[in-house]
């Protein structure tokens, strides 16, 4: 941090000793989150990091300067930032529904980005006295910052008008568009050399713009369906922000920080694209969601409609059923009939699971948060991998508005657009009951021969409905439902 | 009207084509049928079963001289100059077997289907004809063994004294090794299977049998270095294995097939001497050269210690009307992807990988072999049309590709480091080795907490708020009003993010303990 040997306890020190324990707790935060039993344990680590960063960095930096001026005025603008901040996040947290958790998040990252921004333009401001590469190297640290940070802010704006609706969510398809992607990074670098030459304030807006618009662009061309790796691209982003602010500031928590973020954030993004048998590289260059044509069409014919009575009656047949939740779920709000629903069946001895793929929903993990938060323990929400091989001598399986995650064309077509995509196998089941709105297609707009197969029926009509209906078509002879009190709205 | 001729078979074969249940659906396909005379006797469907079904009964040339023929093995050269000109001809025609047929039948202007040459994809099962007839051939191979074996398979008490059950063993769990388990178990053997494959451990398992891994050592399939050692060690194992079993089992089915090579030898001779005398061996594999040492294609052979070796290749032919229903079937679902519309006419589409893998000749012109069916993503499918701008806009990387990345991006580091002034190398190793950390830290994190952990990671990065503190208490009024709504957005991620994923980790709980 700082050359100045004062004494054994100077301020930068102790910071620095605080930095080092803040960087260990982070780590194990991210360590215990990845695991259910060390998850709680995980967030207070964090919490703990942050506060002993957060006291830490108070303190270097109203040392020495408390009870001057602009002391005082820091102060009291630290404070008042501090509280209103935290107090607008506390009550964002509190009052978010799960279904809407993508927004929240995707929203939380354009914060990092636009502060990242604000330091980055402070930097410039700001510039210390330094000699002639050293002061090179602070300007392109100051332009780099900025332009992560920009493109961090936009590109979650997007993300976000995306994710709430407001926003049409099919990609945007400017004509040369990875032309306009690499232009943008090209006029970047040239600007950076010249900014690290010049530095005049009318480049660095400039910068700022440019970035701007590459984040709107980069996101704006990416389709809804894809927003769970988009929104883990953002994480990343935020993370490499952070990161870019502490090479500026000398600060090494800071970059510690941020390539913790950055890096497991984009290692999650990966994830998810292999999920989706996606190259990574053409996530991020915005070149998916376009679909060549389907050759699906062919696979049409008749589908089988069922009722919701019909659908009760198999299931109460059933030896074993497996629920496959898709966006459909989340959008209907059908969480709690669901839960409530599998609790029925397994007061009943059904042997009741979920299969979770991993792109299900608009965020990676998005079903498990839902069915959590409608108590479904969690021990029967299992991966894709966990239940594929087990569809095969399942009795029933419920496909609660999922859609191109059960497609059995991107197993068997290899000229469908999905194909090749990893799919749970619902169809190996013996019977497959398909809750859906319309016979339209899903969000990759690829027909899904599963419909038309001779073991699907289809249930039409709004998810939390059709759940419900049959749930009133069981018969009562069963255990009441502790959670039918406080839990299950569809149950009066 | 197109008309579909049933021919009589040559020689040996049971077999026929279509079945009067067949028939009937051949015709509500818009087709007309002639039945050639007699062409179902051995496999008990009578000429008047086929009238009532709809079809009118011909002579050879009748049936020969119609727009589609359907058979069920090869045709000899003279059937081949009887069909005629524009016909097409559906049968079992082994095209990659029998290059000489294939010449033949493209000197012709006809068009030819191999009903054997169906793709082994999902879509295509009902038209899979080699597995049909293998399930009947595990099948009959049991049928066969019992016939040939002295005693029960069941263990039975009797007043008469004690029998202890028929001990079987089953090479391969394909589709003809897991019937013939089904068949010798539900006889009440004890059935045991052997396969390289350790993932058919539960479908033997499942129909009655039970798996006999090849167990070798874990070290020697770590490395791609030691892929040959593996093999052999694995080899050495399976072998051994096929030795203690041979003295211990009573009846032994071989079905290992290796698709265009001569089957694996899994028994040797002394193998074979080392069995008890009154033992049966089934060799499936027979007709591609034998899995036994001594077996004969088509013969029962026995051995001096009295062991019966039976090579029959014509086993699902002694099942001919079973044998004839699914092959009818098959044949059917064929017909009916190249009759989209049911209206008799035969459309023959190269789009659909199905329909062009069968199709031997075209018209007079050979298209045999056909391309490989991709089951995975197939780029070449996408190459088509519109599609062909995204394929190229899209940078594949090669594997020399992302080492040539890896390589420049090393470079960089190193060069920047190697000029940059005294603080910025420190940085690259804190941001390096805190990349790495990074990695690994979540490499393992539960599919169901990548939302929670989003949402710390989310309320971490809000650490850019030391940024803002730093620069808060600077003299520059505009600089401390910059830095204090950087604060405030920092602290609105901070405080949302760990509360709201306080809040969602405390939905998560565990299941109660008397789940079933």
């Amino acid at each position: 941090m700082s050359n100045t040997v004062a004494g054994p306890f100077t301020a930068e020190s102790v910071a620095g000793a605080a930095y080092i324990v803040a960087a260990l707790l982070f780590i194990l935060s991210l360590a215990g989150l990845s695991r259910h039993e060390k998850a709680r344990a995980g967030v207070l680590y964090g919490i703990a990091g942050m506060a002993l960063a957060l006291a830490a960095t108070i303190w270097l930096t109203l040392e020495g300067v408390l009870g001057t001026a602009r002391g005082s005025t820091g102060l009291v603008l630290l404070a008042a930032a501090v509280l209103v901040g935290g107090g607008i996040g506390l009550w964002r947290a509190r009052v978010v529904e799960m279904t809407g958790m993508p927004e929240l998040i995707a929203l939380l990252h354009s914060f990092v980005g636009l502060a990242a921004v604000l330091v980055g333009w402070n930097g410039h401001l700001q510039a210390p006295a330094l000699a002639g590469d050293l002061m090179a190297v602070h300007h392109a640290e100051v332009f780099i910052g900025v332009f992560i940070g920009a493109v961090t802010f936009t590109g979650s704006i997007v993300a976000f008008l995306k994710l709430s609706a407001r926003m049409k969510s099919a990609p945007l398809m400017l004509p040369g568009k990875n032309a306009i992607n690499l232009g943008a990074l090209a006029a970047f670098v040239a600007l950076t050399v010249w900014y690290v030459n010049d530095s005049r304030l009318e480049l660095l807006i400039a910068v700022t713009v440019l970035a701007f618009g590459l984040g709107w662009h980069l996101v704006a061309s990416i389709g809804g369906g894809d927003m769970p790796v988009v929104v883990s691209m953002l994480n990343s982003y935020s993370g490499w922000a952070a990161a870019a602010a502490g090479f500026l500031l000398n600060n090494d928590l800071l970059i510690i920080t941020g390539a913790l973020v950055g890096s497991s954030g984009a290692y999650l993004s990966y994830i998810m694209c292999r999920a989706m048998n996606r190259s990574f590289i053409s996530v991020i260059a915005g070149g998916f969601g376009i679909a060549p044509p389907s050759t699906t069409d062919a696979e049409q014919g008749e589908y089988r409609e069922i009722t919701a009575r019909q659908t009760a009656e198999l299931l109460l047949d059933a030896s074993s059923v497996v629920i496959t939740p898709g966006y459909g779920m989340a959008v209907a709000q059908a969480q709690y009939p669901v839960a409530e629903l599998a609790h029925q069946l397994r007061a009943r001895g059904v042997n009741v699971r979920f299969g979770i793929h991993p792109v299900a929903g608009r965020l990676p993990g998005h079903m498990n948060v839902l069915l959590a938060e409608a108590r479904v323990p969690y021990d029967i929400v299992l991966e894709m991998d966990e239940i594929n091989d087990d569809f095969d001598g399942t009795s029933v399986v419920l496909v609660i508005g999922a859609n191109d995650t059960v497609n059995p064309a991107a197993a068997e077509d290899p000229g469908s657009p999905i194909a090749g995509m990893p799919v749970l196998r619902v169809w190996e089941a013996d019977n497959v009951v398909v809750f859906k709105r319309s016979m339209a297609a899903g969000y990759a707009g690829v027909q899904n021969p599963l419909f038309f197969r001779d073991n699907t029926s289809m249930l039409f009509g709004d998810a939390k409905q059709r759940v419900e209906d049959i749930l009133r078509s069981l018969p009562e002879d069963s255990l009441p439902s502790p959670l039918a009190d406080s839990a299950a709205p569809g149950q009066h | 009207m197109t008309r579909i001729g049933i021919v009589a078979e040559m020689g040996q074969e049971t077999r026929v084509a279509a079945t009067p249940a067949t028939v009937r659906q051949l015709l509500d396909l818009g087709y007309d049928v002639v039945v050639e005379k007699g062409a179902g006797e051995s496999a008990s469907f009578r000429d008047d079963a086929y009238t009532a079904a709809g079809a009118v009964i011909g002579g050879a040339t009748e049936a020969w001289g119609s727009d589609v023929v359907l058979k069920v093995n090869p045709p000899t050269a003279d059937e081949v100059d009887r069909l005629a000109e524009g016909a097409t001809l559906i049968g079992m025609l082994s095209p990659g077997l029998r290059p000489d047929l294939v010449e033949a039948l493209a000197a012709r202007p006809i068009t030819a289907l191999a009903l054997d040459a169906v793709p082994r994809i999902s879509r295509a099962q009902s038209m899979d004809v080699l597995s049909s007839m293998a399930n009947i051939a595990g099948y009959r191979a049991v049928i066969e063994a019992a016939h040939e074996f002295g005693r029960f398979f069941t263990g039975q008490v009797t007043a008469a004294g004690k029998v202890p059950p028929a001990k079987v063993l089953v090479a391969g769990a394909g589709v003809a090794g897991l019937s013939a388990i089904g068949a010798a178990s539900s006889l009440g053997a004890i059935v045991r299977a052997t396969d390289p494959r350790p993932e058919v451990a539960d479908q033997v398992k499942s129909i009655g049998g039970t798996y006999l891994p090849v167990e070798v050592g874990e070290e020697m399939t770590s490395s791609d270095g030691y892929a040959r050692a593996t093999s052999e060690a694995y080899n050495a194992r399976a072998a051994e294995i096929y030795t203690e079993q041979a003295r211990d089992v009573d009846i032994i089915i071989t079905t290992a097939l290796i698709p265009g090579r001569p089957a694996p030898r899994l028994l040797t001779a002394a193998d074979v001497a080392g069995m008890r005398p009154g033992s049966v061996i089934v060799d499936m594999a027979a007709g591609q050269g034998g899995n036994v040492e001594g077996s004969v294609a088509g013969e029962r052979v026995v051995t001096d210690n009295g062991v019966v070796i039976l090579g029959y290749t014509d086993l699902p032919a002694r099942l001919p009307a079973q044998a004839s229903q699914l092959y009818g079937t098959n044949l059917l679902n064929l017909l009916r992807l190249l009759t989209k519309d049911k209206d008799g006419q035969l459309r023959i589409d190269f789009d659909d990988v199905v329909q062009r893998s069968v199709t031997v000749v075209r018209n007079g012109e050979r298209t045999w072999p056909p391309p490989p069916v991709q089951v995975s993503a197939a780029p070449a499918a996408r190459a088509e049309g519109p599609a062909a701008a995204t394929t190229a806009a899209k940078p594949g990387f090669s594997a020399a590709g992302k080492a040539g990345l890896l390589a420049a991006g090393i470079a960089a580091l190193f060069l920047v480091n190697a000029v940059a002034p005294a603080p910025l190398p420190q940085h690259f190793t804190v941001l390096m080795l805190s990349v790495v950390v990074g990695f690994y830290v979540i490499g393992k994190v539960h599919h169901a907490l990548h939302t929670p952990l989003m949402s710390v990671t989310n309320a971490i990065s809000g650490i850019i708020v030391l940024g803002a503190l730093l620069q808060i208490t600077s003299s520059d009024p505009l600089v401390q009003v910059l830095a204090a709504a950087a604060v405030l957005l920092a602290s609105i991620n901070i405080f949302g993010g760990f509360a709201v994923t306080r809040r969602m980790l405390g939905m998560f709980a565990r299941g109660d303990r008397s789940r079933p």
